[in-house]
């Protein structure tokens, strides 16, 4: 693994505090109504993405579930936009059309944002695809959900993949429950990454609360891909502190439970490296903390002063 | 004694095959089990095996002998050898005779089915080579049009359809899949958002039920759901309907099905002209257009515009034939069926019926439509579909909105019975709409 600096960091510590502050934001105004339908946080999981995005070129792709306000600031778009899709403004990146499952931003590479359980994963396979068909030595990184793990498309998927030879890292996100089933309750066998074997399709556990975990294997695991050695598969541990989604009170799990994971905080982990390396004093990180409780503010307010999108909106984009 | 070698039927549309050549000699003997001759389908090149022993009596047909309709004898064994009597010797003539004779009429008869009659000339080409003549012209002009799908490449076509693809363009941009449908269309879908342009052939779209998912929430919702930033050119293309006694779960037709979805463009060729017209403008249409094809009418010959940009517009509806008594609205091989009704009409009747093609079903031509009942006054639509929910009732529904007033009579739709299709053929002739079919609703609204 390459030697990260100090400001690669501050970096990881920046994007992972955005993601938490801005689902705490979205919690909050989906209480009081202004974001509706599903909306899916990312809380708990944050070192998933940020950890891969340390070891992602600008012109790779990015494809993921509907669980996705994380990975698209991860990517680099905008808070104030992202906020202004959730409320369903003219400003959001689908003005308004797509919501918190669908969005996506093409200048961005990052292709959704999927609300299907499990159609990401082919996409996904298929922008890799276009990868190698192009020479341009990119390649796709697939999300995956552990829930879509027993979803037949994802293994006609990982053939093709393995049969062509395609750039594609599909990164297993398993967040212990689907919806309200646990991991042990939907998939027999042992770990989900070993569903690669059958189509010779290499993989590995990672510790998906420990970011430099990720960004050790998913640097690895990138670089094997865009090596030309074809797909593979990391099984990212991690654990979604709330639940499903919003209108889910998530009773089939322990407060117990719950409780030993955010002892073992992503964020928090983040934070004492940074100390124990004395990257940054505690008053500098409650600096970041504060500039960026400040930006999520200035997003939600971006977004509640955005307007609806016009009448005229219903027709647009059904066709080009 | 001879016994005959009748052409054999070798795939569920062939009703007639080409000798390509024959692997024993006059005289030799076969036993059970010994291939004799190859014969060339509407499908593939495949060799005949011998059922009975003996010695070859008489070859019937020579090699390169074409068009040998089904159940004809072909070849004649003997159980002894040098079996010379002269009855046998006569029987062979009138055989051979009445083969030949059969093999000229053949060249008058029609291509599709014994109800629907076309004319057939040499210079012509068939639907199946006019698709693929088509994505060969899009595949060279642009390097992002690749296809894709199950038996494409190597076998060149279950339908041979894509035969010749794979040499000419090599086997980056002509891939076999696996029997994946879910995946490989989901793949495709993907590279379209990418960039690329993919056909993807379906052997049947019946099968595209396995990949439905993709083609509706992927492929058809994306633009829409990204506020436009992300399309899907890409062409869901194979075909659709009934071929012949594939029964149930390989006869349906999806027109409605997939016409019902916005963000999808639906056409469906019903010659070889339309078809290069429509295919073409379906690879560079920027949206997802699903282009559904007729098993039956891959053999179909006709003319073809020769303008290597010759493209027909989506949502122009063609007249095939004018007329002024009452409107047919009709598509892919129910055309021909429509028309075939037409001549009865006219001929039994003096009945001077307007038949449209539709060509484009999503868009649709309305206006062709009602321009069409407010000068006749009547319609019948006419389908291969199922009737609840089919295309034909949404043209009950434009009609009645925007042509009231000139209805001279209700509207009657013809489609095939609401049972899934049975496999008998007696019973397969019952489900699908016929000529008569069409006459008798013709009839109806003429009060007749």
């Amino acid at each position: 693994m390459k030697k990260l600096s100090k400001s690669d960091h501050l970096k990881i510590y920046s994007y992972m505090l955005k993601i938490r502050r801005f689902e705490e934001r979205s919690a909050q105004l989906y209480g009081m109504g202004h974001i509706g339908g599903f909306c899916h946080l990312y809380i708990g999981q944050e070192a998933v993405v940020v950890g891969v995005l340390m070891t992602i070129k600008k012109n790779d792709s990015v494809v993921t579930t509907y669980r996705d306000h994380g990975h698209m600031l991860a990517r680099g778009l905008k808070p104030k936009k992202i906020m202004a899709e959730l409320t369903g403004r003219a400003d959001g990146y689908s003005s308004g059309k797509g919501g918190s499952m669908h969005m996506f931003s093409k200048e961005n590479n990052f292709y959704g944002g999927h609300g299907i359980v499990g159609a990401q994963v082919p996409i996904g396979t298929g922008i890799a695809f276009t990868h190698k068909y192009n020479g341009d030595k990119n390649i796709c990184r697939t999300y995956i959900g552990d829930g879509a793990m027993n979803n037949g498309q994802v293994f006609e998927a990982f053939n093709l993949a393995a049969l062509w030879n395609l750039p594609v890292l599909y990164i297993i996100e398993n967040n212990k429950y689907g919806m309200g089933t646990s991991v042990d309750r939907a998939a027999a066998g042992s770990h989900l990454y070993k569903r690669g074997e059958a189509f010779g399709i290499n993989g590995e556990i990672v510790d998906g609360m420990n970011v430099y975990s990720v960004i050790k294997a998913a640097e690895k695991a990138g670089d094997y891909v865009r090596a030309g050695k074809g797909p593979y598969i990391l099984e990212v541990q991690t654990y979604r502190y709330r639940g499903h989604s919003m209108s889910d009170p998530a009773k089939y799990r322990t407060k117990d439970e719950l409780e030993e994971y955010k002892n073992s905080d992503p964020i928090e982990i983040v934070r004492d490296e940074i100390l124990k390396k004395k990257i940054a004093t505690k008053n500098e990180m409650d600096k970041i903390n504060k500039e960026i409780i400040e930006e999520i503010k200035l997003a939600a307010e971006f977004a509640l002063n955005s307007k609806f999108p016009s009448k005229e909106e219903l027709y647009t984009d059904v066709y080009i | 004694m001879s016994t005959e070698i009748l052409m054999p039927a070798l795939s569920p549309t062939m009703t007639e095959g080409n000798l390509t050549k024959w692997l024993v000699n006059e005289g030799q003997e076969i036993k059970a089990g010994d291939v004799i001759a190859e014969i060339e389908t509407d499908k593939a090149t495949m060799e005949v095996e011998a059922v009975d022993e003996g010695f070859i009596e008489k070859l019937l047909y020579k090699e390169g002998d074409q068009n040998i309709p089904v159940n004809k004898p072909i070849a004649l064994i003997s159980a002894e050898k040098n079996s010379k009597a002269k009855s046998i010797n006569k029987k062979i003539e009138t055989t051979l005779k009445n083969a030949k004779q059969d093999l000229n009429e053949k060249e008058e008869s029609n291509p599709i089915s014994n109800e629907v009659s076309m004319h057939i000339s040499k210079d012509q080409i068939t639907m199946r080579q006019a698709i693929r003549d088509t994505i060969a012209e899009e595949m060279r002009k642009d390097k992002k049009v690749f296809i894709l799908g199950e038996e494409v490449a190597e076998y060149q076509g279950a339908y041979k359809v894509t035969q010749g693809l794979l040499d000419e363009f090599g086997k980056k941009r002509v891939i076999d899949t696996p029997i994946s449908e879910h995946g490989f269309t989901g793949l495709a879908v993907g590279a379209a958002f990418k960039g690329l342009i993919p056909i993807v052939e379906f052997m049947t779209f019946n099968f595209s039920m396995q990949a439905i998912d993709q083609i509706i929430n992927s492929a058809a919702k994306t633009l829409y759901m990204s506020g436009g930033q992300i399309n899907c050119p890409i062409v869901f293309r194979g075909p659709n309907g009934a071929a012949a006694q594939v029964a149930a779960q390989h006869s349906q037709d999806f027109s409605s099905w997939y016409a019902h979805v916005p963000g999808l463009k639906v056409v469906a060729p019903s010659t070889p002209l339309n078809a290069k017209g429509l295919l073409r403008e379906a690879i560079r249409d920027p949206n997802p257009v699903i282009f559904l094809e007729n098993e039956i009418l891959y053999g179909l010959k006709g003319e073809v515009a020769s303008d290597e940009n010759f493209t027909i517009p989506f949502g122009r509806a063609n007249i095939a034939k004018e007329g002024k008594d009452t409107t047919l609205v009709t598509y892919s091989i129910m055309l021909h069926k429509s028309l075939e009704a037409a001549k009865i009409l006219q001929d039994k009747y003096n009945l001077d019926i307007e038949v449209i093609d539709l060509q484009s079903l999503r868009p649709i031509d309305s206006e062709t439509i009602i321009n069409s009942v407010m000068k006749t006054n009547r319609i019948i639509t006419v389908e291969e579909s199922w009737p609840f929910a089919s295309v034909g009732s949404e043209i009950v529904n434009l009609v009645q909105k925007n042509a009231f007033d000139y209805l001279d009579a209700p509207i009657i739709k013809v489609n095939s019975a609401d049972v899934p299709m049975p496999y008998s053929s007696e019973l397969e002739k019952l489900y699908l709409p016929q000529i008569d079919d069409i006459v008798k609703a013709v009839k109806e609204v003429n009060y007749i």
